[in-house]
């Protein structure tokens, strides 16, 4: 029986396997925050004036904003004074024309991660806007996707191209004042991605970021505008990994999804930021925002995460439905191991007639991880008819991990439905066993019974990610069970 | 041509939580036979399974057991799996989740890796299965529900007989496998495992009571009690402990020692 759990545990403790520190020269500010910072930034990417004002306007509000301490996460008070706020790739004045000026050992660092950049984002069939630290290195298929009125591309490229785009919506989902990380990204957020597909254009291909953190102490503050015009329809992926560092790092991103009238966005993240060793020294402080709002009738906003890294996920995907009978979805696993914690779940705000919500959570504690779902169903008055759908479920294996859930359910009218579910599961010796006499390794065991515990969100991937997916929960989980 | 030995168990101990539950097993199994182990509650029939399955939670503090002439006690569970034995269990576990056609094709490549030999692809794989499921009279729909999750007790026992059938082991221990079986289930297990019976393959039937055996007639019976075997036999052993019950046989196990 004890062989059998340190086995558990030996099978989570292997190595981060990304963990690598690209040598390259940053254009780096000195740590420390105050108005002159932000000013600095503004005119490093040659912002208009609205975005400074916006900044400074954020910035402001934000020094008024206290830390949140409701979540049910555990570390050491952040001294916001200590971050750099601004690095970038140092390249020609004007940014790399094509892959052949991006400095090459950048090149050899996105070759390590598989991602496809050069031929490979031919076979691969995936559009990349790579952001590398804090700015966008190389977009790819641009041309293909302007031929349909798609426009893909960095933030900071949005900012100077499509200005009135950003004017427009920048802002109309997450707020600059929504809450204190919110608020902070939006004073000094560096770049990002920014997507809009045109009235009735149906996105040909998925499309893709790759984030890494890199840099010493640099904090990452992205952000991402995706806007899916009437009837249009979009697959977005987002993947990470971050090199091994000692320090925690802070990344606050914010994510904002428009979507109008019969309009359809789907958001995919597959997370691996580095979780921290054994024993919980480093990692990162994943602190994120993202919210999608269903503006217009029948729209659809479907939000799909896998969760295996960072130290700690402060994390709750959700949709404002206002359009009415739009659809909101969230499928997630998130997966802590050693000393990981993660506090995630959604937010579905009903307000629009006969819309629908579904939510379907999936939390995996090992070693000395704790996962808690929390989310929050609201559907208000005017919004009759109206469906929620939850079910929560948790896995744990072994003996000193935690699960928990905190459902939050506000009804104001009597013709909607709200359903909610929740199991707890644990993987049993008895099941291991039963597999290793059927000739199954320890290791296969585990990974076939969390795949088979996920399997309601993994098939809400596209098929490359999905398959990304179940590997990533594997090595996730390596040396976790006996 | 002499056969050599399937399992040789020679002077087993085994202690589970420091209590010593196996107290000197000696036993020889040869391809081609049935092996029936008979005894009351309590005397390691099951203990003696789950060791040579490499259940860890039992210690062997003292002896060997040879598997195909070779060490077994230093092989993993799976390995031992991986090398033909099987172990029907006496309470077959649920695993939520899990289909169990996904699970069979992963044991059953996981064998034919150790062998050498490629994965079989889809079509072949479901052609085999079917034909085993025939065999045992299942419904195919229990093939995409998840591993003995919500399953008859019964179903759970058939489906263990199904696994076997289609793992095609060099030497099954079946544990049990007539407890908790009406006699219709029962005659469709025991022919599973009749239909199972080769000259290249061995099957220690461990039960409780003497009904399975007048539907799987075994070669050699054993009484085990106090974690030795106290008699040995051929199937008229198994009729006589009938008649007598197990009074006697821990007296018998006194004296053995």
């Amino acid at each position: 029986m004890a062989t059998q759990l340190t086995s558990i545990e030996t099978l989570a403790n292997q190595e981060y396997k990304w963990g690598f520190v690209t040598d390259i020269d940053a254009d780096t500010i000195p740590a420390g925050l105050n108005e002159d910072v932000i000013r600095l930034i503004s005119n490093r990417k040659n912002e208009p004036q609205f975005m400074l004002d916006w900044r400074l306007k954020a910035y402001r509000q934000w020094l008024k904003m206290k830390e949140p301490t409701w979540a049910n996460v555990h570390y050491p008070a952040i001294d916001y004074q200590q971050i750099i706020y601004y690095s970038a790739p140092k390249a020609n004045k004007d940014g790399p024309k094509s892959l052949d000026e991006v400095d090459p050992q950048l090149l050899a660092t996105y070759e390590k991660l598989g991602i496809p950049l050069r031929e490979r984002e031919l076979l691969a069939g995936v559009a990349v806007d790579a952001v590398f630290d804090s700015v966008s290195v190389a977009t790819t298929f641009k041309e293909k996707l302007s031929g349909l009125g798609i426009i893909f591309c960095s933030f900071s490229e949005a900012v100077q191209e499509h200005p009135e785009l950003i004017q427009q919506y920048l802002g109309t989902v997450v707020p600059h004042s929504d809450n204190f990380f919110a608020a902070l990204n939006a004073a000094v957020f560096t770049d990002g991605s920014f997507c809009y597909i045109p009235k009735g254009v149906r996105c040909p291909m998925e499309l893709s970021t790759y984030f890494r953190i890199n840099a010493k102490n640099t904090g990452q503050f992205e952000r991402t505008l995706i806007i899916a015009d009437e009837g249009a329809h979009v697959s977005y992926l987002e993947g990470c990994t971050a090199p091994m560092r000692d320090t925690n790092q802070l990344h606050a991103a914010v994510v904002e999804l428009i979507a109008l009238d019969n309009a359809t966005i789907k958001y995919s993240t597959v997370q691996n930021w580095y979780p921290g060793d054994k024993e919980g020294k480093g990692g990162i402080y994943n602190f994120v925002t993202k919210r999608g709002k269903c503006l217009g009738a029948n729209s659809k906003i479907s939000w799909t995460q896998v969760e295996t890294g960072s130290a700690i996920t402060w994390k709750y995907p959700g949709c404002l439905l206002i359009g009415d009978n739009s659809v909101g979805e969230f499928y997630s696993v998130a997966l802590t191991n050693n000393y990981q914690q993660a506090d995630t779940g959604t937010k579905m705000i009903h307000v629009g007639k006969n819309t629908r919500s579904t939510i379907v959570s999936k939390g995996i504690s090992a070693g000395h991880g704790q996962n808690t779902y929390r989310g929050a169903v609201k559907i208000l008055k005017g919004a009759t008819g109206a469906r929620n759908y939850s079910q929560c479920d948790s896995m744990l294996l072994g003996d000193k991990c935690g699960a928990h859930t905190f459902p939050y359910l506000e009804v104001k009218n009597t013709s909607s439905s709200v359903e909610h579910e929740a199991s707890t599961s644990k993987i049993g010796e008895d099941q291991i066993f039963y597999c290793r006499q059927r000739g199954i390794s320890t290791e296969d065991a585990v990974g076939m019974i969390v795949n088979g515990f996920c399997k309601e969100v993994f098939r809400e991937l596209p098929m490359e990610f999905a398959v990304e997916a179940q590997k990533l929960l594997g090595v996730s989980l390596e040396g976790s069970v006996g | 041509m002499s056969k050599s030995p399937i399992l040789e168990i020679k002077n087993l101990h085994a202690t589970a939580g420091g209590k010593e539950i196996l107290r000197g097993i000696n036993l020889t199994v040869f391809p081609g036979e049935v092996h029936a182990i008979m005894g009351p509650n309590g005397s390691g029939k099951s203990t003696l399974a789950q060791v040579i399955a490499g259940r860890d939670l039992y210690a062997v503090t003292k002896g060997e057991v040879l598997y195909l002439g070779k060490d077994l006690l230093g092989l993993q569970p799976e390995e031992r799996a991986q090398e033909g034995l099987f172990l029907a269990f006496q309470y077959p576990v649920e695993i939520p989740g899990v289909s169990n056609l996904y699970f069979l094709k992963a044991a059953l490549n996981a064998i034919r890796k150790r062998k050498g030999e490629s994965e079989l692809d889809a079509m072949d794989f479901l052609s085999l299965v079917r034909q085993k499921m025939a065999l045992m009279e299942m419904d195919e729909a229990l093939l995409n529900r998840a591993v003995n999750a919500g399953f008859s007790g019964g179903e759970k026992k058939r489906n263990e007989i199904f696994q076997m059938a289609v793992l095609e082991p060099h030497l099954a221990l079946l544990d049990e496998t007539d407890s908790g079986l009406d006699i219709d289930a029962l005659k469709i297990v025991a022919h599973g495992v009749n239909t199972l019976r080769s000259p290249d393959r061995a099957i220690v039937l461990i039960t409780h009571y003497q009904r399975l055996l007048n539907y799987i007639v075994p070669d050699f019976v054993h009484v085990l009690a106090e974690g030795r075997i106290v008699r040995s036999g051929d199937k008229s052993l198994a009729l006589a402990l009938e008649e007598s019950g197990y009074v006697g046989i821990e007296e018998l196990a006194e004296t053995a020692q």
